[in-house]
């Protein structure tokens, strides 16, 4: 669908998008409140949405919001405000040896797959509705349907083996944090 | 199950000028009419306390005092606006209105009657009607959190800081069991879309989802929206006993008057949701009167809204206040278990007779199990070798404070 000639909304929506995204992602680096970070953060995920919305996904849009902005950025401002990390965090002092070179590494790897994969693969987006698989759904139409069916047949083993990793990670978490509580109380006594 | 697209009739023809003015006029009369109710339900709500209490309540202005919360807004409104010395000031100054705008764009999602001619086209009495529907209500409830976990924070004081961490968890706790209990209505709804669910609903007392669904998603519903607004008897985010007044202690003037319009105002919105999701919006008897037969609905909505709100200010009234820990006990143990047991015994209904039974008798099994669960725990919690907590201790609250006074002793 390259070249096709775009409508001045859906340009108007990307640019949109686009800018809420970078710059929320330039805050949750630059600024060194975590509480800011997180209202960052929180700025690029509502341009996620927007985008998502722009490509007619409403319900991922949605789902974007009620799941990272209401529950998970929520619990990251829980832990920040619960262990009272201060203002300003200092963070000269490198907490993992050879941290900065590797994560160089890793910035590289992954813009490189991403030209990869933009040279090589079908480029779906810019299609209305990326959701149904490049048969366009009448704009307003609810796109739940096309979802559902395809996480619950096509990606079942992914989707259930997620299920099983949260799962799995809430179970961690509990017995990770009792025994934290332990020790605690050893400490006091 | 048949339904109507969930495309607004008006945009049928195209969009054209007249379309365009009717969406925007449509938006304002919703602000207006929204900011009207909110004026009334504050003086509602402060004459029916009062009441119940054997007071007075405001006489001064207009006739039974209707004009007070006008008197009240202008005061506020001129008095010093402070912003604390502590106070992280953008964050500060933000918070209201993330409290505010989820508020007024929740209500956007209510169908408040059924169609109207103007200038030939159709019109829903709705002021949006998105094909995520009742989704846009989770999202905006979750983005409303952000108003109370803010302003606790920005404030840079004790009480405020502990309250914003309560609201924090409170409100996350119980947005799970309100998604399911949504989830229980869209099943068997087929449809996200605020105006299909009414649609569902519109033929009878014995269709609307109230009685359809069992009556337990809506108890759920009404219990976990109660502590999202964290109105009494959920408030412990503003136990004025405990914390002073919670999250907008250190706010004055006009931003605190924005707190105190978007708490009435989600409180009405919330009423208004409950009444569309479960009691079959605007649906009602309507008589054949001729040119006359659109105001039926909307009067039907009304009363029915009324009736929520003013179930609100009664639980205000006659309940006692939650304890943190049993807010959570309910949550958790109770409602979310029970909210998502409630949602698989529907949806085997759904499918077959037989599968509704074997998914009950599931779910009875699951609940039995969960309850022996939670037996051993609490019996751990209070055995004497037992290295958690006692039951008297309350660890959430205390160890914030105790967090946080050590830091400043710093």
């Amino acid at each position: 669908m390259i070249g096709a000639a775009y409508a001045i909304p859906d340009i108007l929506a990307f640019v949109v998008a686009a800018l809420m995204i970078v710059a929320g992602a330039i805050g949750v680096l630059a600024v060194r409140n975590p509480v800011h970070a997180a209202l960052s953060l929180i700025l690029t995920l509502f341009g996620v949405a927007v985008a998502f919305v722009a490509q007619s996904a409403d319900f991922l849009a949605v789902v974007q919001i009620i799941v990272y902005a209401g529950a998970i950025v929520v619990l990251f401002l829980f832990v920040i405000m619960f262990l009272g990390v201060d203002r300003t965090d200092p963070v000269r002092v490198e907490p993992l040896v050879g941290q900065r070179a590797l994560a160089a590494v890793g910035v590289v790897v992954t813009i490189g797959g991403l030209v990869a994969l933009l040279a090589s693969s079908h480029w779906v987006t810019g299609a209305i509705a990326v959701s149904s698989a490049g048969h366009p759904t009448p704009v307003g139409a609810s796109n739940v349907r096309a979802i559902g069916t395809a996480v619950f047949t096509t990606y079942l083993f992914a989707f259930e083996a997620t299920a099983a990793l949260l799962i799995i990670a809430v179970v961690g978490a509990v017995l990770l944090a009792r025994r934290e509580r332990h020790m605690d109380r050893e400490g006091e006594a | 199950m048949m339904l109507a697209s969930t495309v607004d009739p008006i945009y049928a023809h195209g969009v054209t000028l007249a379309v365009v003015v009717i969406v925007l006029v449509r938006m304002l009369v919703g602000f207006a009419v929204l900011m009207g109710a909110v004026t009334i339900m504050i003086w509602f709500e402060r004459k029916a306390i009062s009441d119940m209490q054997s007071r007075l309540g405001p006489t001064r202005w207009g006739p039974f005092g209707l004009f007070q919360t006008l008197a009240d807004g202008l005061k506020l409104i001129v008095k010093e606006d402070l912003v604390p010395a502590e106070a992280d000031r953008f964050t500060f100054k933000l918070a209201p209105y993330l409290s505010l705008i989820p508020a007024l764009v929740t209500f956007a999602i209510v169908p408040v009657g059924g169609t109207v001619d103007i200038a030939g086209h159709p019109v829903t009495l709705q002021i949006a009607n998105p094909p995520i529907g009742v989704l846009l209500m989770l999202a905006m409830s979750g983005i409303s959190v952000y108003g109370v976990v803010l302003a606790g924070w920005s404030s840079g004081s004790k009480y405020p800081l502990m309250s914003a961490v309560r609201a924090s968890a409170q409100m996350i706790s119980y947005e799970a069991a309100l998604g399911m209990t949504i989830v229980t209505v869209v099943l068997a709804t087929g449809s996200l879309s605020t105006q299909n669910i009414v649609a569902a609903q519109a033929h009878g007392i014995w269709h609307w989802n109230l009685i359809r669904l069992g009556v337990v998603p809506f108890v759920i519903f009404l219990i976990a929206i109660t502590a999202e607004l964290n109105r009494p008897p959920f408030d412990v985010v503003e136990a004025e006993t405990e914390l002073v007044g919670g999250f907008h202690t250190e706010y004055s003037s006009f931003r605190f008057g924005v707190f105190y319009l978007a708490e009435f105002m989600n409180t009405i919105t919330m009423s208004a949701v409950i009444v569309t999701l479960f009691l079959g919006g605007p649906a009602g008897w309507v008589p054949n009167i001729p040119h006359l037969r659109w105001v039926f609905p909307i009067l039907w909505f009304l009363i029915k809204t009324v009736f929520f709100a003013f179930s609100y200010i009664w639980f205000r009234a006659a309940l006692p206040r939650f304890r943190y820990d049993q807010l959570m006990d309910l949550g958790w143990k109770r409602l979310i278990p029970l909210s998502l047991g409630w949602l698989l015994i529907i949806a085997g209904f759904l499918i077959k007779i037989s599968w509704g039974f074997l998914m009950a008798a599931l779910v009875i099994l699951a609940w039995t199990l969960l309850s022996r669960t939670v037996a051993i725990g609490e019996h751990r919690r209070e055995g004497a070798d037992s290295l958690l907590p006692t039951v008297g201790e309350r660890p959430l609250p205390g160890r914030v404070l105790r967090a946080f006074t050590d830091r400043e002793g710093e």
